[in-house]
């Protein structure tokens, strides 16, 4: 069986006591090896989500569970240990005076012994391509660079769950598919479970599931190819759905009818030339 | 406004040991009036670009024009200020500019600091308020009790009360759910119009580019790469790629349905029902001819 690493059990949160329920009643589930893309409006509590999951926030109702154990006061600081996140402003991020003091910082905070920190440095910026600038300034990065090493730093700590809250929004479009590359390659390797919370809607398509939320409730939860056949009730509350989809539909309207839903280009023109072929 | 560079370059920290060449021998020109969208994946000059438009930056070598405003080694503007107040830039992430205590404070202080007396100001106000689609009832709450969508809209009123002629925008759209990039890029789309502004648009978005921007600059370690129509850059996907940047993904597309079916739908920011209907009839003639 699976092994579940996030929980959320009927959660609640409000900011204060008296504001409005920015997340109502949200139960969910993500296992190990799984990535789970979490998309919905801005507002719609996908960044409470993620501040929850490592205790930055606490639920006024309901629990949340991360890897057997329950996110409160006295456990956040092992959660820290098992949650790594990197937020969407990399400038929010930086400690260290040098790139590489900068990934040693979360890993002498656990005590990690110096060779092994070494070690670590070396293999994490090799896998988001900075390697090159290991005794830089981090202001002499640009946004995409900076992000770039926060992505290592958080690595460097091996968590069993990687939240990326918008981390690749400032980036080009060549820096965002290598990021989610390298994180792919990285989640499959070390079987982690990737959240990420995005409005782009490629990273979606990759993703195995989605969660999407809509005014602080869980508004549906399958997998990308089922969420993005609802056009016009993803449009309706904000969101958007991939090119692949909208031609899908529009060939619809023209008489052209694919069978199930493709995702991407190849599966698209995949079935077009089935439809071809056969009549 | 006429935007002219000129065989622009720009040194940083120029006679010291992290001189750093941002941009180099950088010619290109904006008509007064169009859109044109800057494009250059991290690293490629974009921002040190932006800073000579409002006299951040003065060029190394080389000379920037802006209307009748001049740039270079030899001729720096004497009033820097009025330069600053006809060319408006829109940063990225806006919202992080707020500080008043007030939108309407907030919205204030540019027109403020160029001497724009109240009662204009107040007028100024009244008009950029439904320009960025914000009611009149947020002008007395805190910008800081606002959605981050409201937030840029009113850094962005605040940009416009200084009623610049030349509007830049550094990745407007950055960090928006997809209705929110909609909603901004259009209605900079609508003030552009309405306003008869030059519009200089940066972005990592191909798709935006395609949509509004009358011409397309690609921009590559400092220095021109590309220059012309969305059709014509981007039909030129492999000289694109070579400098680690994509075609809009209806020209991806596009590319592929051709290699696989062997036949050319020709890309001229077509719609995709257009396309779609495009699709039907040669699958159509395909089938007929077998």
């Amino acid at each position: 069986m699976r092994k579940k690493l996030v929980e959320f059990r009927n959660v609640s949160f409000r900011y204060g006591d008296e504001g409005p329920w920015v997340l109502k009643n949200c139960s969910f589930e993500i296992y190990e090896n799984e990535w789970v893309a979490i998309i919905g409006h801005n507002g719609s509590g996908k960044s409470t989500i993620a501040k929850l999951l490592n205790g930055l926030l606490f639920p006024q109702e309901g629990e949340i569970i991360i890897d057997g154990k329950q996110v409160n006061e006295e456990s956040i600081w092992n959660i820290r240990k098992e949650v790594g996140m990197v937020f969407q402003n990399p400038d929010n991020q930086f400690v260290g005076a040098t790139v590489q003091d900068d990934v040693a910082f979360g890993m002498e905070n656990r005590g990690v012994p110096r060779e092994e920190m070494n070690k670590r440095i070396s293999e994490t910026l090799k896998a988001v391509r900075m390697q090159d600038y290991r005794l830089t300034e981090p202001h002499r990065l640009s946004g995409g660079q900076k992000q770039r090493v926060a992505i290592a730093s958080v690595l460097a700590i091996s968590p069993k769950v990687l939240i990326l809250d918008e981390a690749t929004a400032m980036l080009d479009p060549s820096g965002r598919k290598e990021i989610m590359e390298t994180v792919g390659s990285i989640q499959d390797q070390r079987g982690l479970s990737l959240i990420t919370i995005t409005h782009d809607l490629q990273e979606v398509v990759q993703a195995d599931r989605v969660i999407v939320m809509n005014n602080g409730e869980l508004w549906k939860e399958s997998t990308p190819r089922e969420i993005f056949t609802q056009k016009e009730a993803l449009r309706k509350i904000g969101l958007d759905v991939p090119f692949v989809a909208i031609l899908t539909e529009e060939l619809k309207h023209a008489g052209v009818h694919l069978g199930a839903a493709p995702l991407n280009h190849e599966e698209l023109l995949e079935d077009l030339w089935t439809l071809h072929s056969r009549t | 406004m006429d935007i002219t560079f000129e065989n622009v370059t720009y040194i940083y920290q120029q006679n010291t040991p992290f001189a750093h060449k941002a941009i180099q021998d950088l010619s290109f020109h904006i008509e007064s009036g169009s859109i044109v969208a800057i494009i250059g994946h991290t690293g490629s000059g974009k921002s040190t670009l932006i800073q000579h438009l409002n006299g951040l930056s003065v060029p190394t070598e080389g000379e920037v024009r802006i209307g009748e405003y001049r740039l270079s080694q030899e001729h720096k503007p004497k009033d820097m200020k009025e330069l600053r107040s006809r060319v408006g830039v829109v940063f990225q992430y806006p919202e992080h500019q707020l500080f008043e205590e007030t939108v309407a404070k907030d919205i204030a202080f540019g027109p403020q600091n160029f001497g724009v007396p109240e009662a204009v100001i107040k007028e100024r106000i009244k008009d950029v308020i439904p320009a960025v689609g914000l009611s009149e009832s947020v002008l007395e709450r805190s910008p800081f009790d606002l959605s981050g969508g409201q937030m840029r809209r009113v850094a962005i009123a605040g940009v416009l009360a200084v009623k610049p002629d030349v509007l830049v925008l550094d990745e407007p759209t950055a960090g928006l759910d997809p209705r929110g990039q909609k909603e901004i890029m259009d209605m900079f789309y609508r003030l552009h119009n309405e306003q008869d502004l030059t519009t200089v648009l940066v972005t990592h978005s191909m798709e935006d580019a395609l949509k509004y921007a009358d011409r397309i600059l690609i921009l590559n370690k400092g220095t021109k790469f590309m220059e012309g129509t969305p059709e014509e850059v981007f039909s030129q996907k492999e000289a694109l790629q070579s400098v680690q940047l994509d075609v809009p993904e209806m020209v991806q597309f596009l590319n592929r349905f051709e290699e696989k079916f062997g036949q050319q739908i020709p890309f001229r920011n077509q719609s995709v029902e257009e396309i779609a209907q495009m699709i039907q009839q040669i699958i159509k003639e395909l089938n007929q001819d077998e």
